[in-house]
């Protein structure tokens, strides 16, 4: 195991951010910190780089004992959501920083700084100034930087949050490919649950301070702990007081099975090759329904507003008991 | 336009305040022709009180590079009782009239000392009179940058290895640089400026206390103006190359940052 | 949330505490005290009735009808100057910028030479003519509060400017698109917006006007109970072996001085309320 975490408690006034959390993350994998904003879990990647200390538990990295240690003795690479670049040293600089600080001979320091730079493709900016750089290219700086003293562990808070959709989608992949390239223990922090899903061989769902599942994204996704996962990992609907995807629910035109619900189709949109249904089913107080089909499915059905359906729950589609709160807000919800 | 019309007379009263008489201040050194401006300022008196405020001068914002900083740093990244009063305390030299300040260093390091320490008529007292009305300037320019620097940048250096003194050596300071630079640009230009404090506490002995600006004032109180305007030219010249210096620096810091 | 890690190890902090704090006591807290201590060394009583020397009293209201001049005519021209650098363009505005700061570098002796150069009555640029016209410059009051307004005239313009900068046009411009004019746009938005700017700059300028010394004496020609401003006669008194008119005068001074920093300490954090 190469992070245990173990008990640990955080408290920021009354506030509690982290309650009782307990986690081992194994060598070599990259998981996904994976959560709502202030849910925990930027403080959880903090604790493990010592960048804040825990009120109770205990970290241990690579075996050693290591919750009063400070970040400079942990071996630990961060790398921040806004880069946190030495504004005043240029790129290779900034890259030849930790090995510095050892004192490591002149020759070694130019040889691996060479080498990183090559890894992140930023070669021909070595004596640019950060300021000179965009978004994407600077954090690549940033993770060049941290992998440059060798960490045992690789800590990323958000890393790919200050910067736009398409520079985000890019590094995504490019973080994934590093990752099977490098092998290092890494750990990266997210609200985004696509990225979680596409990214990390594992993910930790972190929400209120607490853990609420721990697993591999299609675990995560098909077999759902709880409604708080299944909602925030993709879309829900709820069909008889239960959560269920709105892609993962049959739309006939005929009442034939038995236990189908109806209803009528109150709203239809095309988006690309999905089209997404709203249905108000024959129920008295049940929210409305969304359900996700196929262009072609909804062409051969001739579907349209005002068509009488009926709906039935995919065999084998995950399904999560609803919780009274959630039913008014996950009806007819279809998250992005 | 009653913009037109506000910017006219603005720019005659401005003209008329300041810009004309600075001009005359230049125009009557260049009267003495450049002979006759050597002469001025190469007579012994003279040029020993130049020398005496350019070296006191400096030797002052040295001082303040280090305690202005270290000050900044106790303001801004200490937290103790009594910490406001100190902010508010750093301010009184910029508040005091100069002549006032005199008479309360001399209080304290006079020939009424309760300390026993009386520095009266020494250069000691030049140094303590400058460093008195300068304390406030790199402080003061410096505090606001501690203020709204990013920790992340540290935490970044801590989680790469380095010492908490690592850090502020090649982390925090470079990027106070321009701050203490403006700071001490502006302690320069006070220190070689100041009159009042120094008319009580220093003596004005010539040759070993006086300072530029006691000459310039000599000099007019003997009926010789342009004399007078030739010493005066020099600290003119050398506040406008400070103001300049400054305005570059903060050019320098805006294109620097993010 | 300083965490263990980010704070000095605690013999830097005390010892930064220690000579930080030793170097201002001893520098400008302890003196500051013993010039009032002196003041009063002979009780409250002597101290007011230096006030009443006439030479010294007149020298008091000297002071203050050269402040109030003053600070109202940096009022009306720091606030214009301050408003056409901000919202206006025009050529030379650079330029201009930059020279308002000349007053806080330059001596105040240049200050009192450069005036005596142009407006004194013998042989200055413009003195003659003034003094046929019946207006005395140099030598007179006029002269000092020139003097004066020379001194403290950047200082409203650096509290108001940024705060101008930073408030932006648009709700003068959506008030000009509602009809107002100038001058209601000015009262109505503008001047709310920056009226604790104004508040400062008019407090720091008081400060400044009443402690001018330099450029007063030469200007005045220190005439004892005609021209003479409280600092100078603070000089004077000390001079002449005065000590507790000096100090008395003195400490008056100091605590006008320590009032205006005491009131702006207190205003800003209630602006930050706001």
């Amino acid at each position: 195991m190469s992070i245990n975490v173990s008990g640990v408690t955080k408290k920021f006034g009354d506030f509690v951010a982290l309650d009782d959390i307990s986690v081992d993350l194994p060598t070599g994998q990259l998981t996904a910190l994976l959560g709502p904003s202030g849910g925990g879990k930027s403080t959880l990647l903090r604790i493990i780089a010592g960048l804040e200390s825990a009120d109770d538990g205990t970290v241990t990295i690579e075996g050693n004992e290591a919750t009063h240690l400070p970040p400079q003795k942990r071996n630990v690479g961060f790398v921040f959501q806004h880069y946190a670049a030495f504004k005043h040293m240029s790129v290779a600089k900034n890259v030849a920083f930790g090995l510095e600080i050892r004192k490591r001979p002149k020759d070694e320091v130019k040889r691996r700084v060479d080498e990183l730079l090559e890894l992140v493709h930023l070669s021909q900016f070595a004596h640019r100034l950060p300021s000179q750089l965009s978004g994407g290219q600077r954090q690549r700086m940033a993770l060049a930087r941290a992998l440059a003293v060798e960490p045992s562990v690789l800590l990323l808070d958000e890393p790919f949050g200050a910067l736009d959709a398409k520079v985000r989608k890019e590094l995504r992949d490019w973080l994934r490919r590093l990752h099977d390239e490098v092998h290092v223990t890494t750990v990266f922090v997210t609200h985004d649950q696509e990225e979680a899903l596409e990214v990390a061989d594992e993910i930790v769902v972190i929400n209120d301070g607490r853990i609420e599942q721990i697993g591999s994204p299609d675990q995560l996704y098909d077999e759902p702990a709880s409604d708080f996962v299944m909602s925030f990992l993709g879309p829900v609907t709820t069909l008889e007081n239960k959560l269920i995807r709105p892609h993962d629910i049959e739309v006939s035109t005929h009442s034939r099975i038995a236990g189908a619900i109806g209803g009528t189709v109150s709203r239809v949109v095309r988006v690309g090759f999905e089209v997404r249904l709203t249905v108000s089913v024959d129920r008295p107080g049940h929210p409305e329904v969304a359900v996700t089909v196929t262009r072609a499915h909804s062409r051969n059905l001739r579907i349209e507003e005002g068509t009488k359906v009926w709906l039935t729950p995919t065999h084998g589609a995950p399904v999560v008991p609803a919780m009274e709160s959630s039913l008014s807000e996950t009806s007819a919800e279809i998250a992005v | 336009m009653g913009s037109a019309l506000g910017l006219g007379i603005t720019m005659i009263w401005f003209s008329l305040l300041v810009l004309i008489p600075l001009v005359a201040v230049l125009i009557a050194a260049a009267d003495l022709g450049l002979a006759g401006f050597w002469d001025v300022v190469s007579s012994p008196q003279t040029a020993a009180a130049l020398r005496l405020t350019v070296v006191q001068a400096l030797g002052v914002t040295l001082l303040n590079v280090v305690m202005g900083t270290a000050l900044a740093w106790v303001l801004v990244r200490d937290h103790f009782w009594g910490k406001r009063l100190l902010d508010v305390v750093i301010d009184v030299p910029f508040a005091l009239p100069t002549i006032v300040a005199g008479l309360v260093l001399l209080s304290l390091y006079g020939p009424n000392s309760p300390l026993g320490v009386n520095v009266a008529n020494t250069r000691t007292a030049v140094f303590l009179a400058l460093a008195f009305v300068t304390l406030p300037f790199v402080v003061r320019t410096v505090q606001p940058v501690l203020e709204t620097l990013e920790h992340d940048t540290e935490e970044a250096a801590a989680s790469l290895g380095a010492s908490r003194f690592t850090t502020f050596r090649r982390v925090i300071l470079p990027s106070l640089t321009p701050a203490i630079a403006a700071g001490a640009a502006l302690s320069f230009a006070r220190g070689i400026s100041e009159y009042g404090s120094l008319v009580l506490l220093s003596g004005n002995l010539p040759g070993r206390t006086e300072v530029a600006s006691v000459r310039v004032l000599t000099y007019i109180e003997n009926g010789s103006k342009e004399a007078a305007a030739a010493v005066a030219a020099i600290l003119l010249l050398v506040a406008l190359l400070v103001i300049v210096a400054l305005d570059v620096l903060q050019r320098r810091l805006a294109r620097r940052g993010d | 949330m300083a965490t263990s890690y980010a704070s000095d190890p605690a013999p830097v902090r005390w010892g930064l505490r220690i000579v930080t704090l030793g170097y201002v006591f001893l520098l400008v807290a302890w003196p500051t005290a013993l010039v009032f201590k002196n003041a009063l060394a002979n009780g409250f009583g002597a101290m007011f009735e230096t006030f009443s020397d006439p030479e010294i009293a007149h020298a008091i209201s000297l002071t203050l009808t050269i402040t109030v001049w003053a600070v109202a005519i940096n009022l009306v021209f720091g606030l214009t100057i301050s408003i056409l650098l901000v919202r206006y363009d025009f050529p030379g505005k650079r330029a201009l910028s930059a020279m308002l700061d000349v007053p806080l570098a330059v001596s105040p002796v240049v200050v009192g030479l450069a005036l005596v150069l142009v407006y004194n009555g013998r042989d200055g640029w413009f003195g003659p003519s003034l003094e046929e016209a019946g207006f005395q410059i140099i030598f007179s009051t006029p002269g000092m509060i020139m003097a004066t307004v020379f001194v403290a005239l950047p200082l409203m313009i650096r509290e108001v400017v940024p705060v101008l900068e930073e408030i932006g046009d648009d709700q003068e411009q959506a008030a000009r698109s509602l009809g107002a004019n100038a001058v209601q746009a000015f009262r109505r938005i503008t001047l709310p917006g920056i009226k604790w700017a104004v508040v400062y700059g008019v407090v720091l300028s008081l400060a400044r006007s009443l402690g001018e010394f330099g450029a007063v004496k030469i200007v005045s020609g220190n005439i004892s109970g005609q021209s003479q401003t409280a600092t100078l006669s603070v000089e004077e008194t000390y001079q002449n072996f005065q000590q507790q008119a000096s100090y008395s005068i003195a400490a008056l001074l100091a605590f006008a001085a320590m009032a205006c920093l005491v009131v702006v300490a207190i205003l800003r954090p209630k602006e930050q309320q706001e």
